[in-house]
């Protein structure tokens, strides 16, 4: 079964893989799990590829605004939801303010409980440890909850690379990799694959990795899910070692909750021998209480629903229900860079809802691959720079991916101001890059105008001249050389027959200023 | 220095001079519904769900709970091992105490489970298990196909906040809200995945 997976990592462009109708050209940018988003396009060449794929633009569209109904609904019967989500914000500052505190109050509470609470700086750092857990129980096969933890630190690779098979049991996440590529987004990761794809998918690759689909399956979305109940069920009841996330950590219980639809989430949690929980340091609340708060905002803000169908809690080992040994890995990896921005630190109330990526209208052109991170859309775009920093131009580009509309802000429901720290995070950006590089055609310009704006005389000649081009095309449609950026998306807009400054001086002439 | 000591010193360092605010929760922790409104509110929601929902007077609980396994043509229910024997008077099918403890692949083959519940929230039509008595160990409520959950009326409250005051975090609980089900495929909710594919809620008056 290891080669057949293995063999799956390498299913884009394969003659057996299903392929998309529309030209393929999305393929090129789905990164191959393993090499997870290593080689992709920075954000404006890999906008452009999914720009020019019909089929996951309309499964977009489709998707996206659907959802911004629901989630409209869900939220206008809140009367109070305002007040929910400026609590939610104040909680997670609060948290975030004492974080140090809170966690090893939160590493106590869970041990007293029976957890095993394990600490890591990094990707590596916490790989390395959930992969001594799973060989300790000389696992070949673990099972896993949809997290976006544990696919920020690339644990199913670090396991396949050990020869640990790891298992996505959420049905989207079975969808992505069965079909052998990446989430494009939070909460309905295979949102850029419509049914017949996934009827597809799961025809050609079920039966290379435990029970086959069955051969009459159509592309209704009923039979489609029966498919994974059947496929996953076998998995669920022979694995030993299961990884899950966590939505929130209580400091004051050390309690875990995963907050979950189909029942996967409860199958990982409740089955298995063994837990292993990979938790962003962020993730912390203060007390059991603040809950209250936070089961209220996150299904309303992310599936659209009252509530989500399970919520699953857990304070460390509970005898004789469910996993009899619980471990926490807490994850730095970046989050102390990100809480060191006094701006940017807010991108850690986070709860991972989506409403931003559902409201964007980047986003919904361009979908989750093109911003190369387990972490798309707007949240993202500041996420991703802020962990890291903006030295490699993948993160460096991403702040410029937004119209600043502000309709993240609007959306999110703990109050993240993102257009604030996409604007900080630009100007990171644009600092890193002076200090190094040769003048960009966009720093160059920005100087010559700055040159021409700073003396009237210049000004008014650079008016005329302009003025004086009309005659020979009404409307530019491209502007040459360094220019040309500006034209390769936009239509430049006529030149007025005179400028302002000019229609001025003729209307109003001077000493008849009637000011 | 472990991980432990650099992750906290990063911490401590990123967050030094930063300031607390007070959080205001001037948001609604009751509804202002009485009992038999806050009864009504619950089982609208829950029929949002598609779950299936009923109200039933004490004297008539055991033969509801004989007709619905009868009606989805169960052949065995697993009980918790200290369920109240008087619910079990009709019930014709096959059933089997989980004490001692069902093997997972057994309780595979058994059709459905019937559980008593902690508390249920009125205004999100979710009901909460937490294993006290009566309730069972979270894997009984999640393999069989069927779950009937019975919720007592002096459970029922409104919100959110007001459920969270009557659990004990030390407990594993579970927050079931209609049946198993995802949106994964085009965003269409389909019920039944991995969890029961059928809930049925019988609330007691």
């Amino acid at each position: 079964m290891t080669d057949v997976k293995h063999g799956m990592t390498g299913v884009v462009g394969r003659p057996d893989a299903p392929t998309r109708r529309h030209g393929g050209s999305i393929n090129g940018l789905r990164p191959q799990p393993g090499a997870a988003f290593l080689g992709m396009p920075v954000f404006p060449d890999a906008a452009k590829i999914a720009l020019g794929d019909e089929q996951l633009r309309r499964n977009l569209g489709h998707a996206t605004a659907t959802i911004r109904t629901k989630r409209l609904k869900a939220v206008e019967e809140m009367p109070d939801w305002q007040d929910m989500r400026l609590a939610a914000a104040a909680i997670k500052d609060n948290t975030l303010a004492r974080l140090d505190t809170y966690l090893e109050q939160f590493e106590a509470a869970a041990t007293q409980a029976g957890a095993v609470v394990h600490w890591a700086v990094d990707a590596d750092d916490a790989c390395r440890i959930g992969i001594e857990i799973a060989q300790q129980h000389q696992a070949k096969d673990v099972i896993k909850v949809k997290s976006m933890a544990t696919q920020e630190i690339e644990l199913n690779e670090a396991l396949e690379a050990v020869g640990i098979n790891a298992w996505e049991t959420d049905l989207a996440e079975l969808i992505v990799q069965l079909g052998g590529d990446t989430p494009s987004h939070f909460l309905v990761p295979a949102i850029h694959r419509n049914r017949s794809e996934i009827r597809d998918i799961f025809l050609s690759r079920m039966g290379d990795v435990g029970r086959a689909a069955p051969a009459d399956l159509t592309n209704e979305p009923r039979r489609l899910a029966e498919a994974a109940r059947l496929h996953l069920r076998e998995k669920f009841m022979a694995t030993k070692v299961a990884f899950s996330g966590a939505n929130f950590a209580i400091a004051d219980t050390g309690t875990l909750s995963v907050v979950e639809s189909e029942g996967n989430g409860r199958m990982c949690l409740t089955l298995p021998d063994v837990l292993v929980s990979v938790v962003g340091i962020e993730k912390l609340l203060p007390t059991f209480t603040d809950l209250e708060v936070f089961l209220q905002v996150l299904p309303r803000s992310s599936t659209a629903e009252r509530m989500n169908p399970y919520t699953t809690m857990w304070t460390g080992v509970s005898p004789g229900d469910g996993p009899q040994e619980v471990h926490i890995i807490l994850v730095d990896n970046g989050r102390t860079r990100a809480l060191a921005d006094e701006v940017g630190r807010q991108a850690l109330r986070c709860i991972r809802c989506s409403a931003c990526l559902n409201v964007c209208p980047v986003y919904e052109r361009v979908g989750g691959h093109a911003y190369g991170s387990v972490y798309p859309g707007p949240i993202g775009a500041i996420l991703n720079p802020l962990l890291h920093g903006v030295t490699d131009p993948h993160d460096a580009a991403l702040p410029f991916a937004s119209s600043l509309c502000g309709a993240c802000y609007e959306a999110c429901p703990v109050a993240i101001d993102i257009p604030t720290v996409l604007i900080e995070q630009r100007a990171a950006a644009v600092h890193e890059k002076g200090k190094h590089a040769i003048p960009t055609a966009e720093s160059l310009a920005m100087k010559a105008a700055a040159w021409t704006f700073g003396d009237a005389k210049r000004l008014a000649r650079a008016q005329r001249a302009a003025g004086l081009g009309r005659g020979v095309a009404k409307r530019v449609s491209w502007l040459p050389g360094m220019l040309g950026g500006w034209t390769d998306s936009r239509t430049m807009p006529p030149v007025p027959k005179q400028s302002f400054r000019r229609w001025w001086s003729q209307t109003r002439p001077p000493g008849k200023d009637d000011r | 220095m472990s991980s432990r000591e650099k992750v906290l010193s990063a911490v401590r360092s990123a967050i030094a001079g930063a300031a607390t605010t007070e959080v205001n929760r001037s948001y609604d922790t009751s509804l202002a519904l009485d009992r038999p409104q806050l009864i009504e509110l619950l089982a609208e929601r829950i029929d949002d769900y598609r779950a299936e929902v009923r109200r039933v007077d004490r004297a008539h609980l055991a033969r509801t709970i004989g007709s619905v396994l009868a009606e989805h043509g169960a052949t065995s229910v697993v009980v918790p091992g200290d369920l109240d024997s008087e619910w079990l008077t009709t019930v014709t099918c096959k059933v089997i105490p989980d004490d001692p403890p069902l093997a997972h692949r057994a309780l595979d083959q058994v059709s459905a489970v019937i559980t008593g519940s902690a508390v249920s929230v009125a205004l999100t039509g979710t009901i909460v298990l937490d294993a006290s008595p009566g309730q069972g160990r979270r894997a009984v409520t999640l393999i069989p196909d069927l779950h009937v959950c019975v919720v007592e009326a002096d459970t029922v409250v409104g919100t959110v906040p007001e459920a969270l005051q009557r659990l004990d975090p030390r407990r594993p609980q579970t927050w079931i809200s209609g049946p198993s089900a995802t949106s994964d495929i085009e965003l269409d909710r389909v019920e039944g995945v991995h969890g029961p594919r059928t809930l049925v809620v019988l609330i007691v008056q």
